[in-house]
């Protein structure tokens, strides 16, 4: 048995957001985290392993410096680190990008007891698309939104939340488990854990890498092969510094009410 | 399925909504999709049609659709589709989508609609936008939106005239909005954000019109590849601060009357579906527990709203909530720092104003 995990280095929603020519996100200008979700995959695969003993892959897609982040989740605990990176995979969409992901988890291989798992959404596009997606290329089942997961040999009970409650659902392996950041407390990296990060097996899969796979046609990956693209982008009016309604009454209460709604916020 | 082919885009026509569907009654976002789904149906000049996936629903619910806007309803009705799963609802649904070919197909953002939508499209090979707060295929709508909404100078940037559907969204956390497009494959997929589209009134008219289609669906046990052991709504609502939406959070300001003060603050978060924080001040009388600290020394939360009910705003409070997207104040005293940070304030007895809010916005949930 195998864990897969998807991870995805995101900008820091706390620092500044900067965006390209083009109306993409300008990754390179800001501060990178591991996406919260897909740590709580992480570690959801750690406790897997420590009651199994299996072996846990991370595999993330992005620029070079990704590596620092999987060399970090090596830190925590997983055996084995794909980075897959291409100029030819830049500017893709979710569904670019599931097609990449599926393919180079192919690669890795997926055995009949495997599952893979990814975050729910990833807070910079916040789509919670390329799991799913990447489940029906793979032709495997799907749960996302997991709160809890429960292994027995091939058979995973997971709590996927609803919601106003959450449903309980059994699958076969090989599947796909999207996790929640509810799941768990993702643990820290130890001291011997960073010591070893670096003796640990590290691949990087470029275009040369994937490109016999079928998923891999320069008409459905990176900005140009991606379904959807952006008409325009724009910044909300900036935030005023504020409005004081008058009174306290009623009156005054409705007319917030009303404001909220115009906005979309209620 | 198998001569489906997306690129076609000629061949698509019609706009679609997904009707969800739980323990036979239907969701309330269907309602909000359907009255939206009109209005782009009527730019276009095509059919509005509803695809309503279960097992015995009622003829009152499937009509209902059409009082909603529906011109015509696809009712897929099978007992494996009494609940949901992914791949039931994947397989009749893109068996439809490739039969009938809409342009456009609009589906909620619940938990079950981002769940199935990216398996959809992913099948289907199309483009599919995540979350969508604001839909358009006419120009000039979308011009006319962008005035009030951005910082584009609308009359002096260049648009391509076109049909397709522009799907906006807010990208990061809302800093930022984009505007999607999907010109090359069909059906252009969208998920919509949950409350955000205005539901129509409900006509009548319309429901004694609508044409229903029984789809006859094609599927077996063995097409579903997962179990569903139990369905169970939550007893309890945890706290959960940092997932919230809306935090409706109180501070000292509630000194007067404690088990009231806190109450009322329930009440509000229970109309705007949120959770109670507190301040530092009100844990440390010991109030109320300390998962409900919000602040440095509690946690950090960045909700669509945050109201702050008779908190002064100590800047280690503001640090744990400033960023969210929409602030509401109430507190007695006008000079409260908590007003620098609030995008709108009221300045009133907590007590009073409370109540008026609690019911100013179950009003308006009720008209929606």
């Amino acid at each position: 048995m195998k864990l897969i995990v998807c991870v995805k280095q995101v900008p820091d929603t706390s620092g500044v957001v900067a965006v390209k020519e083009d109306g993409t996100m300008d990754r390179a200008a800001m501060d990178t985290i591991t996406n919260h979700d897909d740590l709580a995959a992480v570690e959801a695969a750690l406790q897997i392993k420590d009651a199994t003993g299996c072996k846990v892959v991370v595999i993330s897609m992005g620029p070079p410096p990704a590596e620092g982040m999987l060399r970090e989740l090596l830190a925590r605990g997983c055996d084995e680190a794909v980075l897959v990176s291409a100029r030819e995979f830049g500017g893709s969409d979710t569904y670019a990008t599931s097609q990449i992901l599926a393919a180079a988890i192919k690669k890795v291989g997926v055995e009949e007891d495997d599952i893979i798992l990814c975050g729910r959404q990833a807070i910079d596009g916040d789509t919670a698309q390329v799991g799913p997606q990447i489940a029906e290329k793979l032709h495997v089942p799907q749960v996302s939104y997991a709160a809890d997961i429960q292994v027995e040999g091939k058979t995973v009970t997971v709590k996927r939340l609803l919601e106003d409650g959450y449903m309980t659902l059994k699958v076969q392996t090989p599947c796909l488990i999207t996790c929640v950041k509810e799941l768990n407390q993702p643990r820290y990296m130890s001291v011997g854990g960073i010591m070893e990060a670096y003796s640990k097996p590290y691949a990087v899969y470029n275009f040369e890498t994937l490109k016999d796979d079928p998923l891999i046609d320069l008409d459905t990956i990176g900005l140009k092969g991606s379904p959807t693209n952006v008409y325009k982008s724009f910044s909300p009016p900036v935030k005023g510094a504020g409005m004081m309604l008058e009174g306290a009454g009623k009156e005054a209460c409705e007319k917030l009410v009303a404001l909220l709604d115009a906005k979309h916020l209620i | 399925m198998s001569e489906f082919n997306s690129r076609d885009t000629a061949a698509f026509k019609g706009v679609w909504v997904f009707c969800e569907q739980r323990e036979g009654a239907i969701m309330s976002t269907s309602y909000q999709l359907l009255s939206e789904g009109r209005k782009l149906a009527n730019d276009l000049g095509v059919e509005l049609c509803g695809v309503l996936l279960g097992h015995n629903m009622g003829e009152g619910a499937v009509k209902a659709l059409g009082g909603y806007g529906a011109d015509r309803v696809y009712l897929c009705d099978h007992p494996l589709l009494e609940t949901y799963t992914t791949d039931g609802y994947t397989k009749v649904i893109c068996d439809l989508v490739a039969e009938k070919k809409p342009e456009i197909f609009l589906i909620g953002a619940t938990n079950i609609g981002r769940d199935l939508g990216p398996r959809c499209a992913a099948r289907l090979h199309t483009g599919l936008t995540a979350d969508c707060t604001h839909l358009d295929v006419d120009v000039a709508k979308y011009k006319e939106f962008l005035k009030t909404t951005s910082t584009i100078d609308v009359d002096n940037t260049v648009f391509e005239e076109n049909t397709n559907l522009k799907m906006t969204r807010p990208a990061f956390g809302g800093h930022l909005m984009a505007t999607i497009i999907c010109p090359r494959f069909r059906p252009q997929m969208s998920t919509v954000r949950p409350g955000v589209m205005q539901t129509q009134p409900y006509d009548e008219a319309g429901a004694a019109k609508t044409v229903i289609d029984r789809v006859a669906v094609q599927l077996s046990k063995e097409d579903i590849h997962v179990d569903v052991l139990e369905v169970k709504k939550a007893a309890k609502k945890l706290v959960d601060l940092i997932g919230a939406d809306v935090v409706v959070s109180v501070g000292r300001g509630i000194s007067k009357d404690v088990a009231k003060g806190i109450a009322l603050a329930e009440e509000l978060a229970d109309a705007l579906g949120g959770v109670v924080g507190a301040s530092r001040a009100v844990v440390d009388a010991g109030w109320i527990t300390s998962d409900h600290q919000v602040g440095q020394t509690g946690k950090t939360v960045h909700p669509k709203i945050y109201v702050a009910l008779g908190i002064s705003g100590a800047i280690q409070h503001k640090a744990g909530m400033q960023d969210s997207e929409c602030i509401i104040a109430v507190n007695k005293n006008e000079s409260a720092p908590i007003f620098e940070v609030a995008s709108y304030g009221i300045t009133g007895d907590l007590f009073k104003v409370t109540p008026m809010l609690t019911e100013a916005i179950r009003a308006l949930k009720a008209s929606k």
